[in-house]
């Protein structure tokens, strides 16, 4: 991985998007620092989603979506012609809101990634028990690394995705509401393991979670409709907001 | 009427169902069985027919449907498999997609005589591949290739989103996708899709009338342009045109347990191999 900067700052600047004549996000601008927790805070259907996806161009998959407008990593337009979409997805993870983990081992399963990127098979070994060790996940599964993944509690199902996507050492991860199909005890699991990585990545969640975003995160932008109504460091955003939605939102009386 | 009495009389009726299923299926295999033992022998299966059929055994009849299911499977299997990958995984949703897969779906339904006239005019006739093993072979490829497209992509559709999102998040490209993460989850599906051919390859006799089977040919085929003999079309004859039809019922039977015994045989190896796949899976 020569050249890449690993000071990842993403930037976005005037990032409009339209599901076929439906415009989904609008006039997006934000700069989200490195190394840090980012939270994207907002009702249903207000774009989050959307949004997240367009940094590692999952949207891509989406014949009817059309972009205009930048995102730039390390002050690269990632939708510039010549970016190689596989070579940016190894860049920027992904966490997605359903744990997915493939029907294969537990060991496979974080093996999969580097393997097609032709790590050695020596390495490899390396790279899953380090990536256990850093999920958190290592003293509860290391006895079954060649038992099914699917075998797992939800919860560390999603550790396990957590881990897959260190495996192909990125330096952005973006969670999709990492926990919403988790229990507490869970989810506290993987709110600590986030506050951890921030150290190692830049990190965005998207959550629905108010208590979530205050705990975790540094930064928080807060979407209404296709907008960024808000963004700022998540103590003022959730002490002391400038805009009067975002007050309404975060106090609960509406969202 | 009281619940519970709709519900026992709604479930006995549909165990009657079952029940009637099972029992036609059992009548038929025991009755080829009783029928067909009495002739079985390692001789039947391994003798030329002599004296007009009437005698001997089905040896070239069982080497023909052998070398039939062979080159048809082989060659509709890559071809239907990889048509159903581009179907399902990389051609955009269009009028001509739309037409392809209709095509495909009458495909599946047009009757196998039509295959055999189709059949004779493209390969015996205007490819000059004469009435032989590959014409034959070919005509039912292109019977069962409707059959291994549609098996193939239902198992293909069934491959959650998330399993491929989760490996294109990775920074995979999408063949990659394809090749690791789809089709070995898919292929439980496209084996079952497979074994359904095998069945039919080896028991149709309409598309291989005019293709290459032969009425009586005492000798095995030397290459595949040989014509040859098979076993549903024997059958067929011994039990209609041959010299002494009552006479030769045991061979009929006979002919017809072999048939059925081979199809069991290799379904049984399809069976095998989608088990090693599923538990490869870890589902």
């Amino acid at each position: 991985m020569s050249g890449i900067n690993d000071f990842a700052d993403i930037k976005v600047e005037d990032l409009n998007l339209w599901y076929g004549s439906n415009q989904a996000l609008q006039d997006i601008n934000i700069k989200i620092p490195s190394k840090s927790v980012t939270a994207l805070i907002g009702p249903s259907g207000c774009g989050k989603s959307t949004f997240l996806r367009c940094i590692n161009r999952m949207n891509d998959l989406i014949k009817v979506c059309h972009i205009e407008g930048r995102v730039k990593i390390d002050n690269k337009n990632i939708y510039d012609e010549d970016v190689d979409v596989v070579e940016l997805r190894k860049r920027v993870g992904m966490v997605f809101q359903k744990p997915n983990p493939f029907p294969m081992s537990v060991y496979d399963n974080i093996a999969y990634g580097p393997k097609i990127h032709k790590v050695s098979k020596k390495d490899i070994k390396g790279i899953v028990d380090k990536t256990l060790q850093d999920s958190a996940l290592y003293g509860e599964v290391s006895d079954r690394l060649d038992s099914s993944a699917l075998d797992l509690s939800g919860g560390q199902q999603q550790r396990l995705c957590i881990a897959r996507t260190m495996a192909v050492e990125p330096e952005i991860i973006l969670f999709d509401e990492p926990c919403s199909a988790l229990d507490p005890i869970s989810t506290n699991k993987i709110e600590d393991l986030i506050l951890k990585l921030k150290e190692d990545y830049t990190i965005v969640i998207v959550t629905h979670n108010m208590q979530q975003a205050a705990r975790i995160s540094d930064y928080t932008a807060f979407f209404l409709m296709g907008e960024i109504i808000e963004f700022g460091e998540t103590n003022q955003i959730f002490e002391n907001p400038e805009e009067k939605r975002t007050e309404d939102y975060i106090t609960g009386r509406f969202g | 009427m009281d619940p519970r009495t709709t519900e026992k009389l709604a479930f006995g009726f549909l165990r009657a169902c079952i029940w009637i299923v099972v029992a036609f299926v059992a009548i038929l295999i025991l009755y080829i069985v009783i029928q067909g033992y009495s002739i079985m022998s390692w001789e039947f299966l391994t003798e030329m027919p002599r004296n007009r059929m009437t005698e001997g055994g089905i040896y070239p009849a069982l080497i023909g449907t052998a070398h039939l299911v062979a080159i048809s499977m082989a060659v509709a299997i890559p071809l239907g498999v990889l048509s159903a990958i581009y179907l399902n995984e990389y051609a955009k949703e269009s009028r001509s997609t739309w037409i392809i897969e209709m095509a495909i779906n009458n495909l599946a339904g047009t009757p196998s005589v039509v295959f055999g006239l189709f059949g004779l005019a493209l390969f015996v006739k205007y490819l000059a591949f004469k009435p032989s093993i590959i014409s034959a072979s070919l005509t039912l490829a292109l019977l069962i290739l409707p059959v291994v497209i549609r098996a193939s992509k239902e198992a293909l559709i069934t491959v959650p989103l998330a399993h491929r999102e989760a490996s294109l998040a990775l920074g995979v490209t999408k063949w990659k996708t394809i090749r690791s993460i789809v089709l070995p989850e898919a292929l439980p599906g496209i084996v079952t899709g497979i074994i359904l051919s095998i069945g039919r390859v080896a028991g149709e006799t309409a598309p291989i009338l005019f293709t290459g089977a032969a009425f009586f040919l005492p000798r095995l085929p030397e290459s595949v342009f040989s014509q040859f003999m098979a076993l549903p079309y024997h059958l067929f004859i011994l039990a209609t045109s041959g010299l002494n039809p009552t006479e030769t019922r045991p061979i009929q039977y006979g002919t017809a347990l072999v048939l059925l015994i081979l199809v069991l045989l290799i379904n049984s190896i399809a069976i095998v191999i989608r088990k090693h796949y599923r538990k490869k899976l870890h589902r």
